[in-house]
């Protein structure tokens, strides 16, 4: 194994590390959707010196061609509002739950590299055929023994498109929202937020809950 | 020289940076972002175990080398294309109702 190899993968492995990084730790989630982008560039890399050929340009296609511009798309839909507050309430859990999360997960790592590293040995890749990993020989696995779970990922698919569409398509109009909707609609999570959008949209409701203030503002 | 263990290393750490972020973070796009990376440290595990052990077995293999791994991967991004796009979907629907992304502000159960 040269060190070319080696090489390859401590830059892809380091980039995937700073991209991790920073969609956890980026405030804008702009940034964030750029660091999962550089994570995937990089998982993809790896893809291709594990020798899996279609599945480094299916992660490319899938999540930097679809999965980011969906979340880049939403960003933008969001505006401004994409990017949260900081406010400290509740830091203290959950601070708590990451750190007891992250101490457990290091610890079984570290428990991990140690028996690793007495072993004295690094696991041989064994040699592969030169179709490992590429189209055809995915492709005849994929239509053969992956048949049924093939078919069903069309099914999920298709499901999860019409969900998707009921779901962020939701009833249209202010007035057409139920009782209860139109009262969580009308009490926002905060003050700062109510006087934000105090505009047009609090007073349909308005409008439509009660016909005195209607008269009282269109007089 | 590389083997599986400093792929397993590097899957691991990424994922528990991604399961930190979901634990810590209060923005819903950084959760749904946060879990792609667990995911992708997953699929970066099933595929270093697919290089490593090619042992030949009756099932899914070709020119006698098994692809388990890389079907599993295969079907992990499938799963998460969908997961991804009602994640979204609820995400808006949260925006319109309550003006809002954080995930404790989605509390519309309580009481």
């Amino acid at each position: 194994m040269n060190p070319v190899e080696a090489a390859y993968f401590y830059a892809c492995a380091a980039l995937a590390l700073a991209g991790a990084l920073s969609v956890v730790v980026a405030k804008n989630p702009i940034r964030g959707a750029m660091g999962l982008l550089l994570l995937i560039l990089s998982i993809a890399g790896l893809f291709l010196s594990l020798h899996a050929q279609f599945l480094a340009a299916i992660q490319l296609i899938v999540y930097a061609g679809a999965i980011v511009v969906l979340f880049l798309f939403v960003i933008m839909l969001l505006g401004p509002n994409a990017a949260t507050p900081h406010d400290r309430r509740g830091v203290g859990t959950r601070v708590l739950g990451g750190g007891l999360f992250a101490l457990s997960g290091l610890a079984a790592l570290l428990a991990v590299a140690r028996a690793a590293v007495a072993a004295h040995r690094v696991m041989p890749m064994p040699q592969v055929d030169p179709t490992f990993g590429g189209i055809d020989a995915f492709g005849s696995v994929l239509f053969s023994d992956a048949l049924v779970p093939f078919e069903l990922s069309s099914a999920l698919l298709m499901v999860s498109v019409v969900g998707a569409i009921a779901v962020a398509r939701g009833r249209q109009g202010v007035k057409s929202l139920s009782r209860a909707e139109r009262d969580v609609a009308q009490s926002p999570p905060e003050p700062a937020k109510q006087a934000e959008h105090s505009g047009v949209f609090s007073h349909e409701i308005d409008a439509g809950s009660d016909g005195a203030h209607v008269k009282e503002s269109s007089a | 020289m590389i083997g599986i263990e400093q792929y397993v290393l590097l899957s691991a750490l990424l994922f528990l940076i991604g399961g930190t972020g979901f634990l810590v973070r209060r923005n819903v796009l950084v959760s749904l972002m946060s879990i792609e990376v667990m995911l992708n440290a997953a699929n970066l595990a099933l595929v270093a175990f697919n290089r490593s052990r090619l042992t030949p077995g009756p099932a899914q293999s070709f020119a006698g080398q098994s692809h388990s791994g890389q079907v599993f991967a295969f079907f992990i991004i499938a799963a998460e294309a969908a997961e991804v796009a009602v994640g979204l979907a609820i995400v808006l629907a949260l925006y319109r109702l309550r003006r809002t992304v954080r995930s404790d502000d989605a509390d519309l159960l309580k009481n």
